[in-house]
């Protein structure tokens, strides 16, 4: 296994565009570590991408948003009190993930770019809206976080290509957000069902939603539906109701020894309902 | 690839090893620097046995390459008595039995200290929440968690 350790994202893709063995992207390492441990795999080729300029930072973008470094630790991010108050249901996510030591390495493109559909911190960014900037041979370009994984463990990820920042958009006035996962425990332990849940509020009227939808399908998803169902109301009973049905419409789950396809199906439903409330309360300066 | 040449600080003082770009943080703590406080319980980021600090950060040694810790400030447990003078955390340990076997000690002491540098009053959920990665098979915690509060409570007083 060759090791390197490049100082821009450029020379970074042209050291995976060059390699003709298995390639490795090493930024926490919570979960290549694992697979090479385990002898599931062993890279050719590992790039560490942890030496580039600006991989550590969180900063704010022109535009009142943030721009989060790749290998920003889920720590450094519940540590940052003004993102953790503009965006609580994103770094919730985040933090759900691992224990204390894996908070102190895992990221958020890293979970990405595992590309499990259980994973905690991607309905956050997606209901956020947040987009991945992936950088390759021909430059560039930035990709919703909700087109980057194709499948369990895939993602649309050509070869030499990188996530190389992840952008969260302004948060604004009188928005809110919640992530919500059921596990059978209290800690450590992988998502059944997650839900996130963003949205904005014009009075008590929500005038902009999006919820995502974890481990209920190969991939995380934005539901549509579930937003089309709770913009325009106050979220009284009967509308969480309509939300909770279309949370469970847009379930295709597997049957695993972790949940049922008929329980993945329910909690969704319940989880997305408590999301949005938790999202309009804190839309509404409910407090984290 | 031949061995790669790491230097990085361990517990302030400076270690030099030729390691394999395979071997994990652990392997060339136990194996190539003599640094035997370091335990491997299920080497896949899962027990917190092996916990060191990394550059402050409290991580798993098992889920660190060893080529990435170069120029690295490590900490273990070796590093928490000043020489023969214990910290209050493993006094309060062998006060409270809050070890029976010990492979998991030297992970929790590490991860504790940790704890209480960041915040010197955690409440008893908060201990037992940063400590949900070190598993113990042997105490049932309860030892441990009152260990954990009792150091904290005297480091207070002491400040
Ligand atoms: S040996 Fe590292 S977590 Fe178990
Ligand atoms: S004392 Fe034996 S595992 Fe903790």
């Amino acid at each position: 296994m060759n090791y390197h350790r490049p100082t821009s994202f450029e020379q970074a893709s042209t050291i995976a565009g060059a390699s003709d063995g298995t390639i490795r992207f090493l930024a926490g390492g919570t979960d290549v570590l694992v697979q090479l441990r385990a002898d599931i795999l062993t890279p050719d080729d590992l790039i560490d991408i942890k030496h580039i300029p600006g991989v550590k930072d969180i900063s704010r973008t022109d535009d009142g948003g943030w721009r989060l470094g790749v290998a920003v630790s889920g720590a450094e991010m519940t540590e940052h009190a003004e993102l953790s108050a503009e965006w609580p249901g994103l770094v919730e996510g985040m933090d759900l993930i691992g224990s204390t030591q894996v908070q102190g390495r895992a990221t958020l493109a890293g979970n990405l770019c595992n590309g499990s559909p259980a994973a905690d911190s991607v309905p956050g960014m997606i209901a956020a809206g947040c987009t991945a900037t992936v950088t390759g041979p021909n430059g560039s370009r930035e990709v919703p976080v909700e087109e980057i994984p194709t499948g369990p463990g895939k993602t649309v990820l050509a070869k030499g290509e990188l996530i190389s920042a992840i952008t969260i958009p302004a948060r604004g006035a009188n928005g809110g957000d919640a992530y919500l996962r059921f596990i059978p425990r209290t800690e450590m332990d992988i998502a059944v069902v997650g839900c996130a849940v963003n949205l904005r509020l014009d009075g008590d009227t929500i005038a902009q939603a999006r919820v995502a939808l974890g481990a209920v399908a190969p991939t995380a998803r934005l539901v549509a539906e579930c937003a089309d169902a709770i913009i325009g109301t106050t979220l009284d009973d009967a509308t969480l109701d309509g939300l909770a049905h279309a949370a469970s419409a847009a379930c295709s789950p597997i049957d695993d020894k972790r949940g049922t396809i008929e329980f993945r199906t329910h909690v969704a439903g319940v989880l997305a309902k408590r999301a949005a409330k938790i999202a309009y309360d804190r839309a509404k300066g409910a407090s984290a | 690839m031949s061995k790669q040449h790491i230097t990085a600080t361990v517990n302030g003082d400076e270690v030099e090893f030729l390691c394999d770009t395979r071997e994990t943080l652990l392997d060339c703590l136990r194996d190539h620097a003599g640094i035997m406080g370091v335990k491997e319980g299920c080497g896949t980021g899962d027990c917190g046995a092996c916990s060191v600090t990394l550059d402050g950060r409290l991580v798993c040694s098992c889920l660190v390459l060893g080529v990435e810790a170069d120029g690295a400030e490590i900490g273990t447990v070796e590093g928490i008595a000043e020489g023969e003078k214990l910290h209050p955390l493993q006094r309060k340990f062998i006060e409270h039995a809050a070890l029976q076997c010990g492979i998991c000690t030297p992970g929790i002491l590490v991860a504790a200290k940790n704890l209480l540098e960041k915040n010197p009053d955690p409440t008893e959920t908060e201990i037992r929440y940063w400590l949900a990665g070190n598993l113990c098979r042997c105490t049932g915690y309860d030892k441990i968690v009152r260990a954990v509060m009792d150091a904290a409570a005297e480091m207070r007083e002491a400040s």
